[in-house]
């Protein structure tokens, strides 16, 4: 070979190699960016920057968690001894509550007289417990600043509720938004599933060609549906429907999530499913039917037994697909993040919740980062299923 | 004891374009052995295929004649194929059994036409694998799977499983030709067994084989069957130079 | 009739019931926005920037954005995706690379579209500064669609027979020759259809492009890679759910998801075209 030739050959073939590791370092990039914003989370407490919580000196508690300022200022929690402390009741201020205490006097022009006025109504009253800005914090303040304790991952994945916006500290629980999200792709999946594989059973052993020839466009077309044009015909179309069918005040619900991911978790279900049915070699099936069993007993006992671990990939599949589905989701299911309780309540999936409110969360705060935690833990759900279609895959029948 | 007498009438068969059985007319005889001979490709496999009407799941076959069995044309519209293949049993080229356990595989016939009777089932899969000649082999393993039985052992509960629904006709595609010489040599002495109480179509391209177990042999070439006559009279003075040939090897 | 026969008979029609049901799910859904939506279709929707509030005027703008995603994805992604295939189809043998670059790729189309937003947009507008912008939503697009490219062109290649390829070396011809010369001709019409698939997926996805491009309101054009724009289907997205008239702009939204729908369609339909004659090309060799 001609030197020349030689290097163009080993040229194409490392950029050819290049190339193919493009979806390696992808994977690796998601992991890496997902992690780094994420993993943040739990190195913060979840009060808003800038904002302090400061007692009496005189108070015995050391440490206060998210959850539990978020109950006090709540009035959820209205004594001290039940985080620890004295039997004294608890009286929560905001820096407004604060404010509204003194006269316009009293606080001065540019309330330039905040600082000392809050210093000496926390120290006067025992069972105070203030939320401050920094900036109104007095020099070598005389009251007690309680420390926050960071945001554990128990308390993020187990939490009951989301408020990212409570004030002064947001609550970052995820169990509802997780419990959501199963709870719509399973219903989906339910509703899919009997469909999609009888669907598939019928394409590849019972229909002729010309009704095949009208089913693999359709169920084509139906996978190439943008998700946002199904959330919009769910919205418009199916939303309502429930609403009136079932007498609710609102239509958008877990169901109308449900049913909207089933028709596109449909295309996904049929293909894999159909595929998976054709491999059943011939063999098997003409022995069964020189038995004289019939078609449909040949079916059932021997095709579909046979195919048992690509339509379980299927199925996989499915429920991978309905989970990480976002925008149509986000149209038809209310997004209430509430642990469901029916398929008649709205309801609140992970993939919504991040579409909703990354674009209002400070880039880089708490709120921020809690949604990239919640990106992980969408990613790892989906890197489970896939792990799973993998190993069922391989498994001999 | 009806007499399970094979007949086909004019048989013209096609696959889209392609005829590949032309103009055949052959009767078996019930209680006996008959061999299909020939080159590969000449049809063998489709003319068997007729009598269980296997070949109605294939897309494009079309055909004109008549096949009749037991006087009755299996063809006819009243006619129960599931019922049809039942009666005609059916062992196939390579081993094919289900990926089930061994007693599972033998049972399966039984089930599918509606036995549910528990003692009748393990009586009669008991049965046929000793009529198969497996019994011995596999007589402690009956709940394992079929898949870990040599290919030989699985022939011949391929074979069993055809035996447990009692069928009069068996058919057989070459069913020694993906197996070793030993494994052979049970198949056959199995078919010397059952010749007494079935009518057996066996094809096969290994003319010793056929001169072992056949009382008729049929000889076909390029869709058409050449002749048919007593097997002895086949291998000692065939009518047509075309048997001839390829009994003495000089072609297929 | 025997019971056998009978519960055949019931069962496969039963199957055919919900097949054809499989099948009406898609009539009603395509004809309820395609009658609504063609009311709504006519030159000034299709040319004309958005007015009053998003209530009326047209779309111009967001069909600009997603043809400008279309192009800024797939100009990056189609050649890396052909070029990976080509790489493990004809370069790597069963291997531990090849299998661990499968997985990899698999992984990736397995990842939630809303993921690859959160990604493209740590990534790209964030640590790279791209800002929200058409390179960087087509980035995140490309990224995600790469899967689908690299699996439809290996099949693509695989299905190119071996004695061609045998053929060729034969004839002295290198490795890249071989490919360049009769393996990719003779893939091209499977591979363009990998590529009409994922120019299909990219003009539908939302998620993706949240939070890297998209824009809420921008009535004009853009005027280079650094620049937001509006797209498709978040405009659909923002008709339906926000906005301050939402009743009034329910015939923008029917508009543009007939938009949506009419691309999903054609570029279906010429899949099967290239498919069809490539099939027929080559039953004729
Ligand atoms: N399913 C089929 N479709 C089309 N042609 C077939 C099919 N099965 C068999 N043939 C053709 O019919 C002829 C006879 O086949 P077959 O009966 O299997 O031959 P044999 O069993 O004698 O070897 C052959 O030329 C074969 O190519
Ligand atoms: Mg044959």
């Amino acid at each position: 070979m001609k030197p020349v030739k030689r290097i163009i050959e080993k040229t194409a073939k490392g950029v050819l190699f290049t190339s193919s590791m493009v979806t390696s370092v992808t994977v690796l990039l998601v992991v890496i960016f997902l992690f780094r914003e994420g993993i943040g989370l739990f190195n913060q407490t979840s009060v808003e920057k800038h904002l302090v919580i400061a007692v009496n000196s005189a108070n015995r508690v050391s440490a206060l968690s998210s959850t539990e300022v978020k109950s006090i200022f709540n009035q959820d929690i209205t004594n001290w001894k039940e985080v620890g402390g004295d039997d004294i009741e608890i009286a929560p201020k905001t820096i407004d509550d604060m404010a509204s205490l003194f006269t316009e006097e009293e606080l001065g022009e540019g309330f330039k007289n905040l600082a000392i006025l809050i210093e000496k109504y926390v120290e006067e009253n025992p069972g105070v417990i203030a939320s401050i800005p920094e900036s109104y914090l007095k020099k070598e303040f005389k009251g007690k600043l309680i420390p926050l304790k960071k945001i554990s991952v128990r308390e993020f994945l187990t939490g009951t509720e989301w408020i990212p916006t409570a004030h002064p500290a947001a609550v970052f629980g995820a169990w509802p938004l997780i419990l959501g999200t199963l709870w719509v792709s399973l219903g989906a999946i339910l509703l899919a599933l009997p469909i999609g594989l009888i669907t598939a059973i019928y394409m590849a052993e019972v229909a002729g060609q010309r009704l095949r020839n009208i089913l693999k466009p359709v169920i084509e077309l139906l996978s190439g549906i943008p998700s946002v044009v199904y959330g919009f015909f769910g919205l418009v179309v199916l939303v309502p429907l429930i609403q009136k069918l079932f007498k609710l005040d609102v239509g958008e619900t877990a169901l109308a999530g449900s049913i909207v991911l089933a028709i596109m978790a449909l295309p996904t279900i049929i293909t894999i499913a159909e595929d998976a049915i054709r491999t059943t070699p011939r063999a098997l099936k003409e022995a069964s039917l020189a038995l004289g069993a019939s078609h449909f007993q040949t079916l059932l006992k021997v095709t579909i037994p046979y195919a048992k671990s690509g339509i379980i990939a299927a199925i996989i599949l499915g429920i991978g697909r309905a989970v990480g589905e976002t925008m149509a989701v986000l149209m038809v299911t209310g997004n209430a993040s509430v642990v469901p309780h029916t398929f008649l309540e709205p309801v609140r999936t992970i993939p919504a919740t991040i579409a909703a409110e990354l674009g209002e969360a400070p880039f880089g705060g708490t709120h921020f980062k809690a949604l990239f935690a919640l990106g992980i833990i969408l990613f790892i759900m989906t890197f489970i299923f896939n792990t799973l279609v993998s190993t069922v895959k391989t498994r001999k029948p | 004891m009806p007499d399970y007498k094979v007949e086909v009438k004019n048989l013209d068969l096609f696959y889209g374009d392609f005829q590949a059985l032309k103009k055949i007319n052959f009767t078996a005889e019930p209680n006996t052995v008959t061999a299909f001979i020939g080159p590969s490709g000449c049809g063998k496999s489709t003319l068997l295929r007729m009598f269980n009407r296997m070949n109605d799941l294939i897309d494009g076959v079309h055909f004109t004649g008549e096949v009749y069995i037991d006087g009755n044309d299996i063809f006819a519209k009243n006619i129960d194929v599931d019922n049809l293949r039942k009666t005609v049993g059916m062992v196939f080229q390579k081993p094919n059994p289900f990926p089930k356990s061994i007693f599972e595989n033998v049972a399966y016939g039984l089930r599918v036409n509606g036995v549910s009777d528990k003692h009748f089932i393990e009586k009669k899969v008991i049965d046929s694998i000793k009529k198969a000649a497996l019994w011995d082999e596999v007589k402690d393993k009956l709940k394992k799977s079929a898949m870990e039985l040599s290919g030989g052992q699985q022939q011949r509960l391929c074979i069993a499983r055809a035996l447990a629904v009692e069928p009069a006709l068996i058919l057989m595609d070459e069913p020694a030709s993906a197996l070793d010489p030993i494994s052979t040599g049970k198949i056959e002495d199995l078919i010397f067994e059952l010749k007494n109480q079935y009518s057996i179509i066996i094809v096969t391209h290994n003319m010793q084989q056929a001169g072992r177990v056949s009382d008729y042999t049929a000889f076909f070439y390029m869709g058409e069957l050449v002749e048919w006559n007593k097997t002895k009279t086949i291998f000692t003075s065939p009518d047509d130079i075309r048997t001839q040939n390829y009994i003495t090897g000089r072609f297929g | 009739m025997t019971r056998k026969q009978l519960k055949q008979i019931i069962a496969f029609n039963f199957f055919r019931l919900v097949s054809l049901m499989v099948v009406c799910i898609l009539f009603i859904i395509l004809g309820f926005i395609m009658l609504k939506g063609i009311k709504v279709i006519n030159w000034e929707f299709l040319t004309a920037m958005p007015k009053d509030g998003m209530t009326g005027g047209g779309i111009f703008p967001a069909i600009v954005g997603t043809l400008c995603l279309i192009a800024g994805s797939m100009i990056f992604a189609f050649p890396i995706g052909v070029m990976s295939a080509i790489y493990m189809n004809e370069y790597l043998k069963e291997s531990f690379l090849k299998k661990f670059i499968r997985t990899m790729t698999n992984n990736l189309a397995g990842i939630p579209s809303i993921v690859f937003g959160l990604f493209g947009m740590a990534l790209f507008v964030n640590t790279l500064k791209f800002g929200d912008s058409i390179i960087a939503g087509s980035l995140t697009l490309g990224l995600m669609v790469l899967p689908v490219i690299i699996r439809t062109t290996e099949e693509a290649l695989k299905s190119v027979d071996d004695s061609l390829r045998i053929g060729s070396y034969a004839l002295g011809a290198t490795r890249l020759q071989t490919i360049s010369k009769v393996v990719i001709p003779v893939a091209m019409p499977n591979i363009l259809t990998g590529l009409i698939l994922s120019i299909g997926r990219v003009s539908g996805e939302t998620a993706p492009i949240l939070f890297t491009v998209a824009a809420y309101f921008l009535p004009k054009l853009p005027s280079g890679i650094f620049d937001q724009v509006m797209a498709l289907p978040y405009h659909l997205y923002v008709l339906t759910t926000s906005g301050t008239n939402m009743e009034q702009a329910r015939p923008m939204a029917y508009g543009t998801a007939f938009v949506l729908i009419m691309i999903v369609l054609i570029l279906n339909l010429l899949a099967n075209l290239i498919r069809r004659i490539a099939g027929k090309k080559t039953k004729m060799n």
